[in-house]
């Protein structure tokens, strides 16, 4: 006789209250599959945890991305934000569609050489450019966006020991509406600031001023703050066509669009409120055409946005380690994902899917991660199914950040790997193991007997 | 181990507890358990009917069974022993 299924024997308490307007889910989603591939194939073959980037996603989010604008204004070009996601594949994929780079440290800018782009496609943001750096950047005639007057000074003090010309653009911060207000980077709109350090590169004649930059913040959900951005910028850039007869090459817009992850506290999930590519297009080459620029100057538009170009191309697959009641009878069900691989789990309300279709059943659950610390919380509360230990678990949408901004604590990171066009599996960044800690750690003499 | 009195259980596994007005449901597994208690079986003896009909190892029906009979006392279903 063929037995029945088996599920956990569950009792849930019933609160009487208010239900939201929106009714609770009628069923429990899984994800088998990523491009095709079986999830358990991949655990099976890589290991657990491990990470999964998607190459046709990023492709098609990409180009859905670059239609949006492309569609709208004449000039654009995307680069990619190294800091997002610096995985060399990674970034070779978004050079091979078109993307140049964007950095933010000698390291970042390295890694772009390394990955092929030319000197002059690689943007150099952020406020750490050593002296080395920026002579190399000089050298490489890479777009520098200055940070601060000692950034600037820096410059113009190296520009006189080079028969290179460096090409500079500075950020600017400013009021666009939105809370909070970054300020801590570039030089401020309002208070004249912006304005005072582009009168001093242009009467130094020693730099080419060939940009303006900003980037107003991070998940921001309100394109008209990008309107509001590009026309402070435009008036820069008229007011340097006016005073100094000279056209900047483009204005980089920076990035911060919002992905579809839910942040927490958000009353709505995050893919119904994010705003689409076409609507921050929208905002922002409509700002851009009725500035006063001359048709024959359009400034060319950057795009350095990272987020909501790599998120959903990421996964991060697991395995149940336990299942444990806490003090007050809530279930908590300890991952083999923590906050150690996904940082982003401060600040998201990460979606948790079983693997394999088990029952419709769910209990109020608090996934951890495997860390011994009271902060490896994955979920603090979800409606979670009834998952065993050995269970398999997928989490979507984890390719912005999550790769730069892991932690070694306490365990390795685990291996990266990438679905190709194809659907041919690569390993595109190895498990640490303790080799890789021996070989940067060093014992004085005196601790070796 | 015992099943307060007065404990209703219904068909569709909803159970409601008229000395504290709580209310609760139940999955089939879990009915189907409750109602074993109820007729006073022993672990012993629901371990052996949930084995003979439901695709689980012994081990892993040992660890639900014990936490779902601590979640009957958290809940206070169960008679003070």
């Amino acid at each position: 006789m063929t037995k029945l299924r088996y599920e956990r024997p569950i009792i849930s308490k019933i609160n009487a209250g208010v239900p939201d307007k929106f009714g609770m889910k009628t069923s429990v989603e899984t994800l088998n599959q990523i491009d095709t591939v079986p999830v358990k194939d991949i655990l099976e073959q890589y290991g657990s945890p491990v990470f999964v980037v998607s190459e046709p996603t990023i492709r098609k989010t990409y180009e859905e991305a670059t239609s949006a604008f492309t569609s709208r204004y004449p000039k654009v070009q995307f680069a990619w934000s190294y800091k997002t996601n610096y995985i060399d594949a990674v970034c070779r994929a978004f050079h091979k569609l078109g993307s140049w780079a964007e950095v933010v440290s000698g390291f970042e800018y390295q890694k772009a050489l390394n990955n092929g782009v030319s000197g002059n496609e690689i943007i150099f943001n952020g406020p750490d450019k050593s002296d080395e750096d920026l002579k190399l950047a000089i050298e490489n005639l890479s777009l520098i966006h200055i940070d601060h007057f000692d950034e600037l000074y820096t410059i113009l003090k190296l520009a006189e020991t080079t028969d290179k010309r460096p090409k500079v653009a500075i950020r600017v911060n400013m009021n666009t509406g939105i809370y909070p207000q970054w300020d801590r980077f570039g030089f401020n709109y309002e208070n004249g600031e912006a304005w005072q350090a582009l009168n001093r590169l242009m009467y130094s004649e020693k730099v080419d001023v060939v940009g303006l930059h900003t980037h107003i913040g991070t998940y921001i959900t309100t394109p008209n703050a990008y309107s509001v951005a590009i026309s402070k910028l435009a008036e820069l850039a008229t007011s340097l066509k006016k005073k100094f007869n000279h056209a900047i090459q483009y204005i980089d817009i920076g990035g911060g669009f919002a992905s579809k992850n839910t942040l927490k506290g958000a009353y709505l999930p995050g893919k119904d409120t994010c705003p689409t590519f076409d609507a921050y297009a929208d905002a922002i080459t409509g700002a851009l055409m009725s500035a006063n620029f001359a048709p024959n100057e359009l400034p060319t538009l950057i795009i350095e946005s990272g987020r909501a170009l790599i998120d959903d191309a990421g996964y991060l697959l697991g395995t149940v380690l336990a299942n444990k009641r806490l003090a007050d009878g809530r279930r908590s069900t300890i991952l083999d994902i923590g906050v150690n691989n996904l940082f982003t789990s401060f600040w998201y309300e990460h979606e948790v899917l079983p693997v394999e279709t088990t029952t419709q059943q769910t209990e109020d659950t608090t996934l951890y991660g495997p860390l011994c610390m009271n902060i490896d919380v994955v979920r603090a509360a979800v409606q979670f199914p009834l998952l065993q230990k050995g269970d398999k678990v997928a989490i979507r949408r984890v390719g912005a950040y999550n790769m730069t901004q892991w932690m070694q604590f306490i365990t390795f990171r685990p291996n990266v790997i990438m679905i190709d066009e194809e659907h041919n599996t690569h390993i595109i960044r190895k498990a640490e193991t303790n080799a890789t800690f021996e070989a940067q750690e060093v014992i004085p003499e005196y601790l070796k007997s | 181990m015992k099943l307060k009195k007065n404990i209703a259980i219904s068909e569709t596994g909803f159970v409601f507890d008229p000395n504290s007005g709580d209310s609760y449901s139940l999955n089939s597994i879990g009915k189907e358990i409750l109602e074993l208690v109820k007729l006073g079986k022993s672990k012993s003896d629901i371990s052996f009917h949930i084995l003979n009909k439901y695709d689980a190892d012994e081990f892993t029906f040992e660890r639900n069974y014990d936490d779902f009979i601590d979640m009957l006392k958290h809940h206070k279903i169960l008679e003070n022993e």
